[in-house]
């Protein structure tokens, strides 16, 4: 921890008197960037820079960012300038700034994974998700930090050092994709893209009091996403408001031929309904064994006011019983490690990334061997043992076989649940933010800060986290989960731009004016000088 | 050690007679498909190292595999054509393991969920013992299913092997290349010709895959591999003998060997009170005997799990029937068909297919030739050029167009036998067309009276006492005049016309 930083001690939010018109850029949200940037109000170029200026200023505090891409950044936002003066018709997020998880391959900016074992790798192609984004005008401002290999639920299993979070830089910003909710919690950037393989990106919105969303499994292409765990693995997007988030997710979804699992389906309409914000006659199933013992206090109270509030809109609460969410954690921590222990196979020195023993007296399974163990951090070795041994000839039935049963129990309980109800809704955490260094030598304590997610991940049906209060007790934020079935993402959003427009008016502003602490941070400037790109990390 | 001690204490006659042999085979095709199994490469032979690959291939991290059409398409063909069920389900899983020709440290490949399950094929042999009397078999087909090829390493050094050596290459334009493993299920019954009846299932197996168009079968490019899987037991005994797996097996000819030599080396060590030891031994082809590879006891775990990359492969009844209704004439049958037609019997058809002329006579019949002189000809004077200079008959610079068309200037007595030979020799010696050849060399029979009466004369005058026995009714004799004749017209003369003149003059 730097010294300067103190337990309690928060990132302030751009100065929000408006006199700096860099610091009211990064207060905007996506929607009234690209509107102004299509507008002609402001040019992609400024709101890159007020970025970039933004990170410069607040970066050496939050580590959201492994590598900072100013260069491909501001090329990227002056190709959308020109085609405004060229008279082309802007996409709904073209200028608008974003940070970019580094599990996603990018042929200009390293890959890390927030893992030694990548080394100096830089992917040839770029993923279906990057791809899409730059296709949309979405200009990248770099790769986030994040889990190694998205294993983690605090950025402290990152082999470059923890991210923090902006509401109190001594506690996680969540993870996997922490460094992605710092930088939009933070203001470095309105949109992120994370993953979520059983809450990483729903944990780290809801710890930072921002949207996140984790689409239908398929819904978005994990074409050029290094995978964790194949079959749970979901890109998606988070930002600060309910129409932002929508936007993005709508930017990166559709069928991917390059990807197998990809559903092809029309994009559930989450854009339209994250602007008809209306809950009135939707039945909303609320989940007993997702809240209870175990719970942090304020947690439960923003909770059941969030219930109040659906209530009082209009909607009809009901309780449903999902019996078999009790099993949701160890089923997935025989699928994620079973699965993981598969896919990282490939990292073993010979192709790309780290190799470690070639000095000409090790055989080539001894190079292999040596370069994994020099080259992964200890969660994920962990997770290899645990899935190597769950899938061993003699334990696959006791171990990776129940636990797919499992996951057929609670995909029922899901799918009966939603015959009764339109949504689903719980916390989406039991407690908020926890200390830097508090559970990492813990791993159960930190997994079970994924026990309301995983079960939409094992069932693969869409999710949203969305802030409803901070916690008495200790200020921080709470998430409100939001779940509905598989290919109904609009549903989520429906429900939560209904949740955020009212808990806005109630508090006369976004949540995240909230975040108050000692100024000690330098104001945001505008940058005068291009920088280098390269910025924290090890990959600069 | 053992191994080489034991080897000739047994024959193979001694082995068989005491000894009932279990063979089961299983055989990797690579696939003619235009891309491979889960990108959009080329899936091609040869090209500069690492020139086919792509993000896909060599494994990436974030790529993904997709599964490609027209293997399930080639593979449900293979299933068809050897009478297997095609699955309403089936899965792709992934077999674990470390290898630097592996891109991915994993194969997808398929474990409990296969494409094509229980299907046979008929096969015959001809039994030397009893009169090369033909023997129907019938191998039957455990699994057919769908699989990626690994890359191909290159290991530098004294050893050959990954152990030992200096520095290895690895090259992985194979890798990915779609590959279909077809499995028997244990063949028992064989006794002394199992390795007959293996060489036999492998060549006709080649057969129907080339018939189906599904892969060149070319087995020392390796586009078909065999592993060979043999045990013994005692004669009449209940239980199975533990099995060994013989890999690197890459000739028609290496399967036969292959078991002959695993069932000498066996009952040898089964008749000293050894116990034959389950691994894989790889074949050496020089000297047609089998050495220990990776013992099957301490081999890994492969922990095969369902590929979660990858949706189940569901083929619909419409695309399963529409590939049935596809299929051609398979091997068995228009073999069976050819041989009514073209009035051979059982012996010559093997042997045509020994020759693999099989489909250069029917094109050759096809090309206007009778079915006799078609066998005779690529039989007799092709297969010993070709025998000459260990080449294919099909590799030979002659057309069966050219074959029918000499036959054909034998029939109309433009040539005789011995010209016609000629003829095929100045054809494959690239001199042209067998009329090309025959003006070229100028090997047009004389049948012109005038000339031959000269010659028929002069023959006469030289040979006073046959001329004197044929005059007396030895008409035997005039043979030898013929061939005076033939000799003095350097061979060119129409046989027939000049005994005419001879029998007309000494009348």
């Amino acid at each position: 921890m730097d010294d300067e930083t103190r337990p309690g001690e928060a990132m302030p939010a751009p100065d929000r008197a408006g006199r700096d018109r860099a610091s009211e850029l990064t207060r905007m949200t996506a929607a009234e960037l690209a509107a102004a940037i299509a507008g002609g109000q402001v040019s992609a170029l400024e709101v890159t820079d007020a970025h970039l200026g933004r990170i410069d200023a607040a970066d050496g505090q939050l580590h959201a960012f492994l590598h900072v891409a100013a260069d491909s950044a501001r090329a990227a936002a002056r190709a959308v300038d020109e085609r405004r003066a060229a008279g082309d018709v802007l996409g709904p997020l073209a200028g608008v700034p974003l940070a970019l998880k580094d599990v996603f391959t990018t042929t200009d900016m390293p890959t890390t994974c927030a893992s030694r074992i990548l080394g100096r790798w830089r992917p040839p192609y770029d993923a279906t998700v990057t791809r899409r984004l730059r296709q949309a005008g979405v200009v990248l401002l770099g790769k986030t930090n994040m889990d190694e290999f998205a294993m983690g639920s605090s950025t402290e299993n990152s082999a470059f050092g923890p991210s923090r979070n902006p509401w109190d830089l001594a506690r996680v910003p969540g993870g996997s994709s922490g460094g992605s909710s710092a930088a939009v919690a933070g203001f470095e950037a309105p949109l992120g893209i994370g993953t979520d393989t059983g809450g990483s990106i729903r944990q780290p919105a809801a710890v930072c009091g921002i949207v996140g969303v984790k689409p239908t499994y398929g819904g978005s292409s994990r074409y050029g996403v290094i995978a964790f765990a194949s079959s749970l693995d979901t890109p998606g997007p988070l930002a600060r408001t309910v129409l932002d988030a929508a936007l993005l997710h709508e930017a990166i979804s559709g069928h991917d031929p390059c990807d197998s699992t990809s559903v092809d389906a029309p994009v559930p309409p989450v854009v339209a309904a994250a602007r008809q914000a209306d809950v009135s006659g939707l039945r909303i199933g609320v989940v007993p064994e997702l809240s209870g013992e175990g719970y942090q206090p304020g947690v439960l109270a923003r909770f059941n006011e969030a219930v109040e509030l659906l209530e009082s809109l209009g909607a009809k609460i009901v309780e449903v019983s999902c019996p078999h969410f009790s099993y949701a954690l160890p089923a997935y921590y025989l699928i994620a490690p079973s699965e993981c222990s598969s896919n990282l196979a490939r990292f073993d020195g010979m192709r790309y990334g780290l190799r470690a023993g070639d000095d000409g007296t090790h055989s080539a399974e001894e190079v292999m061997s040596l370069t994994r163990a020099a080259g992964f951090g200890p969660e994920v070795k962990r997770r290899i043992m645990l899935g190597t041994y769950a899938l061993s000839s003699g334990y696959y039935d006791a171990y990776y076989g129940k636990a797919q049963q499992v996951r057929t129990l609670i995909t029922r309980d899901f799918e009966a649940a939603f015959e009764q109800v339109d949504v689903l809704i719980s916390p989406t955490t039991p407690t908020t933010a926890f200390p830097i260094g508090e559970r990492a030598d813990d791993p159960m304590a930190m997994y079970l800060a994924d026990l309301c997610t995983i079960p939409s991940n094992l069932a693969g049906n869409a999710a949203l986290s969305l802030p409803c209060g901070l916690a008495p007790e200790d200020g921080l934020p709470v998430g409100l989960q939001i779940m509905a079935p598989v290919l109904a993402d609009d549903r989520v959003y429906r429900v939560a731009a209904a949740v955020e427009a009212a808990l806005t008016q109630r508090r006369g502003g976004p949540l995240l004016d909230a975040i108050r602490g000692p100024a000690g941070l330098p104001a945001p400037v505008l940058p005068t000088t291009a920088r280098a790109s390269g910025h924290g990390g090890s990959s600069a | 050690m053992t191994d080489q001690a034991t080897m000739n204490l047994v024959s193979f006659e001694d082995a068989v007679s005491r000894y009932d042999p279990l063979i089961g085979l299983e055989t990797h095709v690579e696939l003619g498909t235009l891309t491979k199994m889960f990108c959009g490469c080329p899936a091609r032979f040869g090209g500069e190292p690492n020139s086919l690959v792509c993000p896909v291939c060599l494994g990436l991290p974030g790529s993904l595999p997709v599964t490609n059409r027209m293997a399930i398409e080639y593979t449900m063909k293979i299933g068809l054509a050897l009478n297997c069920t095609i699955a309403d389900t089936a899965r792709f899983a992934r077999k674990n393991y470390f290898y630097p020709d592996m891109p991915k440290d994993y194969q997808i490949s398929q474990y409990d969920e296969p494409l094509c399950t229980d299907g046979w094929l008929d096969i015959t042999v001809h039994d030397p013992a009893a009169g090369d009397e033909p023997r129907p078999f019938r191998v039957e087909i455990e699994r057919v299913h769908l699989e990626e090829d690994t890359g191909k390493s290159m290991h530098v050094g004294s050893t050959g092997r990954i152990h030992g050596a200096e520095y290895s290459l690895v090259d992985y334009n194979r890798a990915g290349i779609p590959l279909v493993e077809i499995v028997t299920k244990p063949v028992a019954g064989t006794g002394a010709l199992a390795p007959e009846v293996a060489r036999t299932y492998v060549a006709e197996l080649r057969d129907l895959l080339r018939a189906l168009g599904v892969s060149d079968v070319r087995m020392e490019e390796g586009s078909l591999r065999c592993d060979v899987n043999t045990s013994l037991a005692p004669r009449g005994a209940s239980a199975w003998g533990t099995r060994t797996e013989t890999k690197n097996v890459n000739s028609l000819r290496s399967v036969a060997r292959a078991v002959r030599s695993e069932i000498q080396r066996q009952a040898a060590l089964l008749d000293a009170g050894q116990r034959v030891v389950q691994e894989t031994r790889h074949f050496n082809e020089e000297t047609g005997t089998t050495s220990p590879g990776r013992s099957k006891e301490e081999a890994q775990d492969y922990r095969y799990f369902p590929e979660p990359d990858l949706v189940p492969v569901a083929p619909s009844r419409d695309w399963v029937e529409s590939v049935r209704a596809q299929l051609p004439e398979l091997p068995g049958a228009r073999r069976a068909r050819l041989q009514r037609e073209w009035g051979l019997s059982e012996l010559d058809m093997a042997a045509l297919r020994n020759a693999g002329a099989l489909d250069l006579v029917a094109e050759t019949i096809a090309a206007g030739a009778t079915p006799a002189d078609a066998r005779k000809w690529w039989l007799s004077e092709l297969l010993r050029t070709a025998n000459k200079s260990g080449a294919e008959l099909g590799d030979l610079p002659i057309t069966p167009a050219d074959v029918a068309r000499v036959a054909q200037l034998v029939d109309s007595g433009v040539v005789n036998d011995r010209l016609a030979r000629e003829v095929i020799e100045g054809v494959l010696a690239g001199e042209g067309t067998p009329d090309e050849v025959v003006t070229g060399r100028g090997l047009v029979v004389v049948s012109d009276d005038t000339a031959l009466t000269a010659a028929v004369d002069e023959a006469i005058a030289a040979h006073p006492d046959v001329a004197e026995k044929i005059r007396s009714g030895k008409v035997a004799a005039a043979g030898a005049l013929v061939g005076a004749v033939m000799k003095a017209t350097g061979g060119k003369a129409d046989a027939s016309r000049v005994r005419e003149l001879i029998l007309g003059r000494l009348s």
